[in-house]
């Protein structure tokens, strides 16, 4: 039975979104020759593709359902647990819980456990109930299993690319290659081919090992931490795409309002975004995060599950980030249409007679999309890095909810053990940092491409 | 100059009316003092009198806005509004939830945070300006490329990840200075070592990147074009031409912060435990103390508009085509 939770919801509404904007660029041509020369940079096609792996991931983690429980009678009764597609698809990273800490590869615990035996008590790694469990003598075979398996991984990886490319091959060649157009630059098609490549022999790889052993390792209540990381992907995401997405409708609105009518209207929304602006976000996140907890706690009865309730805190974080973040863009849009009104063309609008409103609509809002593009492009990476902040210092999402920056938190305290339990802290470090870097990577592409300011 | 200062801080005051507003709304409107109070108290069952004790203790107990039992002028200040949220105009910022004076609190606190804040914020700027200058010297080459490659990756990790790294590399295994921990005195400078560099070392990449960006600016316009033209060597332009023109962003840019450098960084000071006013806020944050962090959205407002304002005032300094009306 499907179910869909208000940050699902959202994320669905921002699909659409992007699917009517793709629409759009392909029918207009100058916005399809500025996402052309996005993607003739190098880090701006690699990044593309990359962000496409990772916005996937979060995609098939937001197709929630209640899973059917098998039961011999004939009524269908559907658990109260909620899963996700991707869940389903993680199989075996989900399900094969150890008991506690152990290292990545591992066979054995991570700490020594007391053990009664006819000689007398002694201390031993005791094995682990999955990871390496096919094993008879893991010290001697594991590193030949592991090898066999990342070649097996590799393989089957390269060869899903060879028939892709095969297929885009022959597509081409049936269709005929479009000659391209004077002064034109090529999309660096090796860099993709390259990227999807490394992809696709990184997700080999890790389905060939998932099953036997744990990739990085598992946490303190054995749960797998590369099942964790993976998780966190789709509030890294939804973190950073849906906050622009609320915070979009007021910031344009408002931005262009006071641009293009000025006087009170102006003195008014200046008022508006300066006192927002002037209280330092995070204590101003911190003071809106703390009012809703005692709400939260005023009315935990009425959420039916701890899901639910995670998911509002996620969505009220974004609303709370929208709320703190909307300023800079709406302070841009109004002085771009400061600037605009005086141009001969809306001199011209208003002459004929042309409202207000349609003037905002058809004159004044298509010549200041490029600068919401931009932001919105900038913002992603800065807000994926804001949630691990907000998470260590307790007013970012739900303690039970799978992020970056509640791993981190808890590394800091494993990191202190001794050994130190490092996996935790590299796998949220690894996929951060992978996600946070793409994202600059394209932003800066798209601001190369879309900001006229910059000499091309 | 003197008129100009004046009216801007006459506009500051409906911003902090504004802001003050939004606080009591957020704080004692959308949940009410009833509610923080069971929030306190624990679990759901609390009964009547304890809550109406907690909120006799805290002074949550008066009506919010209005209170028709006092005589005269006391029916506006005999109220949850008045004696929480009015009183922060004149600083006075009242006694936190578990019953400390926040004033004394804040002028102790607000040491340490400078101690940390004023060291890592001018070794960054003048390491930052440095490597972008010779980033700028070697412009369009593979060091220039190479060094905003390295730019963009710093950038790319998160502030927790470099904290929680040093910790571990200098604190732990290599065992220079302590992890943390906090003295008096010259004492202290062991512990602020670590801190200082980490901070630093953020800094580097969206630094650099940025002044960078000003300097390529400045090179690019007619005046340094001209300098050159007339014999001048490379060096030269760069540091009496270009550098000290785009000292003027530089520099406006760190004045709109340095007010709000006492407020400390909530991170690093939790982190190192540096009893600044950064870890003063996240333990209030962590606690769900609420006068506490209504005083800090008040005070950090504050030091905001100052250092807007100060910006202002930068600019005339700085660049003579710039009059204040």
């Amino acid at each position: 039975m499907w179910v869909v939770l208000l940050t699902d919801f959202f994320l669905y509404l921002l699909l659409a979104g992007v699917a009517l904007y793709v629409g759009f660029v392909l029918r207009t041509p100058h916005l399809r020759h500025a996402w052309r020369s996005v993607m003739t940079r190098r880090g701006g096609a690699v990044s593309v593709v990359a962000l496409g792996f990772f916005a996937a991931i979060a995609i098939l983690d937001s197709l929630h359902f209640h899973p059917r429980l098998e039961q011999p009678g004939a009524q269908v009764e559907y658990s109260n647990e909620i899963l996700s597609v991707f869940d389903v698809l993680a199989g075996p990273l989900r399900t094969q819980v150890e008991r506690t800490y152990s290292a990545p590869f591992a066979y054995h615990a991570h700490s020594k456990e007391t053990r009664e035996t006819p000689q007398g008590r002694i201390r031993v790694y005791p094995r682990l109930e999955y990871a390496g469990a096919h094993l008879a003598d893991p010290e001697q075979e594991r590193g030949w299993d592991i090898t066999v398996r990342v070649l097996r991984g590799a393989l089957l990886g390269a060869g899903v690319w060879g028939l892709l490319l095969l297929g885009v091959r022959l597509t081409r060649r049936l269709r005929g290659a479009r000659p391209r157009a004077e002064g034109e630059a090529a999309i660096p098609w090796r860099s993709v081919a390259v990227t999807v490549l490394l992809i696709l022999m990184l997700i080999g790889i890790v389905t060939q090992l998932a099953g036997a052993y744990h990739v990085f390792g598992t946490d303190k209540v054995g749960e797998d931490v590369l099942y964790q990381t993976l998780k966190s992907i789709r509030t890294g995401v939804l973190i950073g795409t849906l906050t622009t997405l609320i915070m979009l409708p007021f910031a344009i609105a408002l931005g262009i309002t006071a641009g293009y009518y000025r006087g009170w209207v102006d003195d008014v929304i200046q008022y508006i975004y300066i006192t927002l602006n002037s209280i330092p976000g995070v204590l101003l996140i911190a003071a809106a995060i703390l009012s809703l907890h005692v709400y939260l706690n005023a009315h935990a009865d009425e959420y039916a599950s701890l899901a639910e309730r995670a998911d509002l805190r996620l969505l009220f974080l974004c609303m709370i980030l929208g709320l703190t973040s909307w300023t800079g863009l709406c302070r841009l849009l109004r002085g771009e249409s400061l600037k605009l009104r005086e141009h001969e063309y809306i001199q011209a609008a208003v002459a004929f007679g042309v409202s207000g409103p349609r003037i905002l609509m058809r004159h004044i809002l298509p010549n200041v999309m490029h600068i919401v593009l931009i932001t919105v492009v900038l913002d992603f990476s800065g807000l994926v890095l804001a949630e691990a902040v907000l998470s260590y210092v307790d007013i970012g999402v739900d303690p039970s909810m799978n992020s970056w920056g509640n791993m981190i938190n808890s590394a800091r305290l494993e990191m202190s053990r001794e050994p130190p339990v490092w996996w935790s802290l590299t796998a949220s470090f690894v996929f951060m940092f992978a996600l946070v870097l793409f994202a600059n990577l394209l932003s800066d592409a798209v601001r190369d491409a879309f900001d006229p300011r910059v000499k091309r | 100059m003197i008129a100009y200062i004046i009216r801007r801080a006459l506009y500051a005051i409906p911003i902090l009316i504004g802001v003050n507003l939004l606080t009591f709304m957020l704080f004692f409107v959308v949940n009410s003092p009833e509610e923080v109070a069971r929030l306190h108290l624990g679990d759901k069952y609390t009964t009547q009198e304890q809550v109406e004790a907690w909120k006799q203790e805290h002074g949550y107990d008066k009506p919010l806005l209005y209170n028709p039992e006092a005589a005269g002028l006391d029916s506006l200040t005999d109220t949850i509004f008045y004696t929480k949220s009015v009183r922060l105009f004149v600083f006075d910022f009242g006694n936190s939830d578990s019953g400390r004076n926040i004033g004394h609190d804040i002028r102790q606190r607000m040491w340490p945070s400078l101690a940390i804040a004023v060291p890592s914020l001018i070794l960054g700027l003048l390491l930052n300006a440095t490597l972008a200058l010779m980033l700028a010297f070697f412009r369009a080459s593979y060091l220039d490329v190479g060094g905003v490659v390295l730019c963009v990756i710093l950038m790319s990790i998160s502030s927790l990840f470099y904290i929680i790294g040093g910790q571990y590399l200098v604190g732990k295994l290599l065992q220079l200075v302590p992890i943390s921990g906090y003295d008096t005195g010259f004492e202290a400078a062991k512990f602020l070592i670590l801190p200082v560099i980490i901070s630093v070392i953020y800094g580097i990449g969206s630094g650099t990147r940025w002044y960078r960006t000003l300097f390529l600016e400045e090179i690019s316009k007619d005046y340094v074009r001209t300098a050159r033209a007339k014999g001048l060597s490379e060096q030269w332009v760069l540091f009496r031409h270009v550098l000290r023109n785009a000292l003027i962003p530089i520099l406006t840019g760190v004045v709109v912060i340095l007010p709000l450098l006492f407020m400390g960084s909530l991170i690093t000071e939790s982190f190192f435990g540096i009893p600044g006013l950064g870890s003063y806020t996240i333990d209030a944050i962590q606690r769900q103390d609420f006068s506490i962090v209504r005083a800090m959205v008040f005070l950090g407002t504050v030091l905001y508009i100052l250092g807007l304002l100060l910006t202002d005032i930068s600019y005339t300094l700085a660049d003579p085509r710039i009059r204040l009306r």
